[in-house]
């Protein structure tokens, strides 16, 4: 081994200080990120007040300003910020940075949008968006929403049940399954240039899950029209599954008799299943879904069954190995 | 005054980080946000540490190996924060959540070991340290490469879908793994033309006015 010169050694005194300063820093960088934490969640002051649940009453189309109220969903959580919900996003369309989906989408064109309901339905549709806001009263649900990823937020979603637009079409007796489809449009989303993922977003719900009163067509929140990055105009919100399965920017809802193929089930099938419902006790193969990051808050809490909506849900599940059915 | 950039290079990601974090600017999940971003630094700086012994015995950069020790130290140093915002902030020392999110994922298992490999080659950087082991101090030190390729498993095992990025890195490390092959040493010393001794700047300068004093003189000469 080559004799190391003195000249090369850092004198012991320097090396030390630099220690001390390297640890100085350290503490300084652990501060700075514990006071970042502390900031958004003292800005959230729970006010106990009754959200209205599920099926809760219609409220005056989108206008104006996000909604002040400080409001909690059925389990007294409190909504999450309306900047953080419109600014982070899994919106892979447009980029895999949560933070840069909002400034990519802001051109996004959402009108004119029609969205084509077909398959096997007895009166196949093509609605505008304009015509979803007439017909269907639309309602307030304050709804979780659980990531994939482990992280979660509360949203107060504005929307219509997918139910009553289903009965409208009304589903032959073959129905079997809604299959959902997102734009394609690649000039307009850059992420579509790439071949890493099956363009276009396609999602599917088993027709009862679909006919579920919580499964939300959604068409804004806090009391705003949905902006780009949140999945405009239309997107679906069911609550009790996994983020991914909420598509956005729908263009196309079929009723079919196989099960779909989703993106993520293309993507990844050893990790991503037809299913998708929030289960602590089922991790996904390689990080754990015990617990779960609600953003705005310091500490982490553990996931509950079905996204906390087990009561209303499970019993669409009876007798089916959720282990093996992820 | 290079060692200086070397030093100040390292620490700026980390003030901009703490400078982000002081005003909101790191997302609004900022523990992952940091633990994420702590993590990508630690590997480049890892890489960096790592690319100083090949630019010295491949390109006679002798000034790179004074740049070993300080970059692998804050390696080391954003390895650590990376470690401790996962496990004290993010989880709170919670055993129950820690067990399954750490003993229970092979990726969060490959970090764990990672981390726990670059603790005796922090412990053991000084040059006293040096002197106690003698030979078996390279020998020690050899793990940071089964350091290096656990952490970029651990970083494959982690993306969502797209490997890409982390295999980048894999085919980095691999190349500077490379380097360090003797015969790839041999190569290099040859293409250099100055046999096995490592050269400083002012021995590439003569070098090259002798080669090129020699081309004056016309093509007949033989090579210096």
């Amino acid at each position: 081994m080559r004799e190391i010169k003195s000249s090369e050694i850092t004198p012991e005194h320097i090396y030390l200080s630099r220690r001390k300063f390297m640890v100085g820093i350290g503490a300084l960088a652990a501060g700075s990120l514990l006071a970042a934490c502390a900031a958004p969640a003292a800005r959230q002051i729970v006010s106990p007040t009754t959200a209205p649940g599920p099926g809760g009453t219609p409220v005056a189309p989108p206008t104006g300003e996000p909604s002040a109220t400080q409001q909690t969903d059925e389990l007294g959580n409190s909504v999450t910020t309306y900047d953080a919900v419109t600014s982070y996003n899994n919106y892979y369309e447009f980029t895999t940075s949560k933070e840069a989906v909002a400034l990519l989408a802001r051109d996004f064109r959402v009108a004119p949008w029609t969205v084509t309901v077909a398959g096997l339905v007895r009166k196949p549709t093509t609605f505008g968006v304009e015509d979803l806001l007439k017909r269907y009263t639309q309602q307030e649900r304050i709804y979780r929403l659980r990531c994939v990823e482990a992280w979660s937020m509360v949203i107060p979603w504005l929307g219509f049940p997918l139910a009553e637009l289903l009965k409208e079409v009304e589903p032959a007796s073959e129905a079997r399954y809604v299959r959902f489809e997102t734009l394609l449009d690649p000039e307009q989303m850059p992420g579509q240039r790439s071949a890493g993922y099956a363009w276009p977003y396609v999602e599917g719900l088993r027709l009862d899950e679909a006919m579920h009163d919580l499964t939300l067509l959604s068409t804004g929140l806090y009391g705003k029209t949905l902006l780009p990055q949140n999945g405009a105009p239309l997107r679906l919100v069911v609550p009790w599954k996994y983020g991914f399965k909420s598509i956005k920017s729908i263009v196309k809802i079929e009723l079919v008799a196989d099960q779909p193929t989703s993106l993520w089930m293309a993507a990844g099938p050893n990790e991503y299943g037809f299913y998708a419902n929030v289960n602590p006790d089922v991790s996904h193969p390689r990080w754990s879904q015990a617990s779960e990051r609600r953003i705005g808050e310091m500490s982490r809490r553990p996931t509950l069954p079905f996204n906390g909506y087990a009561e209303q849900v499970s019993g669409l599940y009876s007798g089916l190995d959720l282990r093996k059915n992820y | 005054m290079l060692q200086i950039a070397v030093h100040a290079g390292s620490l700026l990601p980390l003030a901009l980080l703490a400078w982000a974090g002081l005003h909101g600017h790191l997302t609004v999940n900022p523990i992952q946000a940091f633990t994420q971003q702590t993590g990508k630094i630690a590997l480049v700086l890892l890489l960096f540490s790592l690319a100083c012994t090949p630019a010295r015995t491949l390109f006679g950069l002798r000034a790179a190996i004074r740049w070993r020790r300080p970059l692998g130290m804050y390696a080391f140093l954003y390895a650590g924060l990376h470690f401790l915002t996962f496990t004290v902030v993010d989880y709170g020392l919670d055993p129950v959540l820690l067990r399954e999110a750490i003993f229970e994922k092979r990726y969060a298992l490959a970090g764990f070991a990672a981390f726990l490999l670059l603790v005796p080659l922090a412990l053991t950087s000084t040059r006293g340290w040096m002197r106690r082991l003698g030979k078996r101090w390279k020998r020690l030190h050899m793990l940071v490469y089964l350091a290096a390729l656990l952490v970029i498993v651990h970083y494959i095992w982690l993306v969502k879908a797209d490997t890409r990025v982390p295999l980048l890195y894999g085919a980095l490390l691999l190349l500077l793994l490379a380097a360090r092959l003797p015969w790839v040493r041999r190569v290099a010393t040859r293409l250099r033309g100055q046999g096995t001794r490592p050269v400083s700047a002012k021995g590439i300068r003569d070098g090259a006015l002798r080669s090129l004093s020699g081309m004056r003189r016309g093509a007949h000469e033989p090579e210096p």
